[in-house]
């Protein structure tokens, strides 16, 4: 189940653990990302959390946690090709996993049309 | 600057959306912050080949008449009378207490002195010059014409192919030119440490001439971001940023622009305390800095070490060219040495910089 917030996060529900990046039109709009700062494992965190922040050659913005729960991975690889972070690749370039609490919150969230229909 | 009405909009703002822009609004203009290719590849294309940028929203303002000369120098620390025909100076205006309230280029063409000053301080400079406007002193605001810039180590052959002789023509000359039919007032001058030129023309003959530029294979357009990342790899000061009302030159390496006749007549506003840092030294002084790992370091962080505030960012972000980011910031003059580790409160953690010397990428100008 893939579900968007106002941010422009995506998460990707599989069981009660969710993969989580951000949209394509967040990179897009991001321009050249020169640093990317991930969580930690094993922290716990709750829903508008700021966890990871993303610097683009202008400016340093924040990354949410769509979810409250339990970070369970953070893919690090990322980090060794940021140029790697591109619109086309927003869905492979998910930043952790979390547990969540409670994935009832996910249903007050934007689907792909909504979302799409909020960037328009 | 926050305000309500409606943006201005260049000469060239059909052309820039037309080439794939991003437009966002800068000091009450609607200007095209990049364009498709992004600003790290915008910015290697001016340091490798040429860069176009609109300028357009920077005000021309001319002065003409006997007083006008006397007239710069009671608001400058700048022997205006010095500057020959055909020549450029930086200056800029100063306050009583020796602050900077904007600084700006003055060009000497036809007898008259040309100005070039920022768009945020158009309005207060404007109003600056009309307060302190001399007897038989004529000043235009010439909205009528636009400013493009083009930097970078092929523009001389960018300019040269399109008909210009810049046989004699050096780093801060001024002088008439026909480009393409269009004539141009052009100064060999620029705001990213390349070699480039400034060319000044009426705004409905502003397209053609982008047009004609940007369709040489050397010329890649270029936003008001790759702008900002090319004058901060020079180490150029911006107003707002590492100058204003309460920044004194010498603390912002600007002792060059303290022309010495005026500062042996010791006659230009601020004079004292400005004459008491060149002398002693300034006790904080504009630095490079470059960030140890990848992590920038922006605006308004605070340098600290030991726990002790001993600075402040003014400008940071990524350098292209260096592929590093790097920042410009004061610092306590004893810590200004090159090299020196320090720390910058980033996200209310610390991050190492080391004090490095200015410019971050050293000056291309060609002069006579």
């Amino acid at each position: 189940m893939l579900r968007y917030t106002e941010d422009h996060e995506w998460i990707n529900l599989d069981g009660d653990t969710g993969s989580v990046g951000i949209s394509p039109h967040a990179i897009e709009q991001l321009g050249d990302i020169v640093f990317v700062e991930l969580p930690e494992a094993g922290g716990s965190v709750s829903k508008g959390d700021s966890v990871a922040v993303f610097e683009s050659v202008k400016a340093a913005s924040d990354i949410y946690s769509p979810a409250s729960g339990e970070i369970t991975e953070v893919n690090e690889a990322l980090l060794d090709d940021l140029s790697s972070i591109t619109p086309e690749r927003a869905h492979d370039c998910w930043l952790f996993k979390i547990k969540v609490d409670n994935a009832g919150e996910l249903d007050e969230m934007m689907d792909e049309d909504a979302y799409k229909a909020m960037i328009a | 600057m926050e305000t309500n009405s409606p943006l201005h909009e260049t000469a060239l703002a059909d052309f820039h959306v037309a080439h794939g822009a991003r437009m966002v609004p800068f000091a009450g203009w609607n200007m095209p912050v990049q364009y498709a290719d992004g600003i790290k590849a915008e910015h290697l294309a001016t340091r490798n080949a040429a860069g176009l940028f609109d300028v357009s929203h920077m005000a021309q303002v001319w002065l003409s008449g006997d007083n006008a000369d006397a007239m710069l120098e009671a608001l400058t620390p700048t022997d205006v009378a010095g500057i020959a025909e055909g020549r450029v100076r930086y200056s800029m205006f100063l306050n009583e207490t020796g602050g900077v309230l904007d600084d700006l280029m003055i060009a000497r063409l036809d007898g008259m002195l040309q100005l070039v000053v920022n768009a945020g301080r158009a309005d207060h400079d404007i109003a600056h010059l009309e307060a302190n406007l001399a007897s038989g002193v004529d000043m235009t605001v010439r909205r009528e014409r636009a400013l493009l810039a083009v930097q970078g180590p092929a523009a001389p052959d960018v300019l040269t192919r399109l008909g210009v002789d810049l046989d004699g023509f050096f780093f801060m000359q001024v002088g008439h030119f026909d480009i393409a039919g269009i004539p141009c007032i052009i100064t060999r001058s620029g705001y990213t440490g390349e070699d480039g030129f400034e060319i000044s023309m009426p705004a409905e003959a502003a397209q053609a001439l982008a047009e004609r530029l940007v369709a040489d294979d050397d010329v890649s357009l270029v936003g008001l971001g790759a702008r900002d990342t090319l004058r901060l790899e020079a180490g150029l000061p911006l107003w707002g940023h590492e100058l204003d009302e309460t920044i004194n030159p010498v603390a912002a390496g600007l002792r060059f622009a303290l022309s010495k006749r005026r500062r042996e007549a010791a006659d230009f506003p601020g004079a004292g305390p400005i004459l008491q840092d060149f002398t002693n030294g300034a006790p904080r002084v504009l630095t490079g800095l470059l960030p140890r790992g990848g992590r920038p370091v922006r605006d308004g962080a605070e340098l600290a070490l030991d726990g002790n505030i001993v600075g402040q960012v003014t400008s940071g972000g990524f350098a292209p060219s260096l592929d590093a980011p790097a920042a410009l910031g004061f610092v306590d003059a004893a810590l200004a040495t090159p090299g020196t580790e320090i720390m910058a409160v980033v996200r209310g953690r610390e991050t190492p910089v080391v004090t490095t010397a200015l410019p971050l990428v050293p000056h291309r100008y060609i002069r006579g």
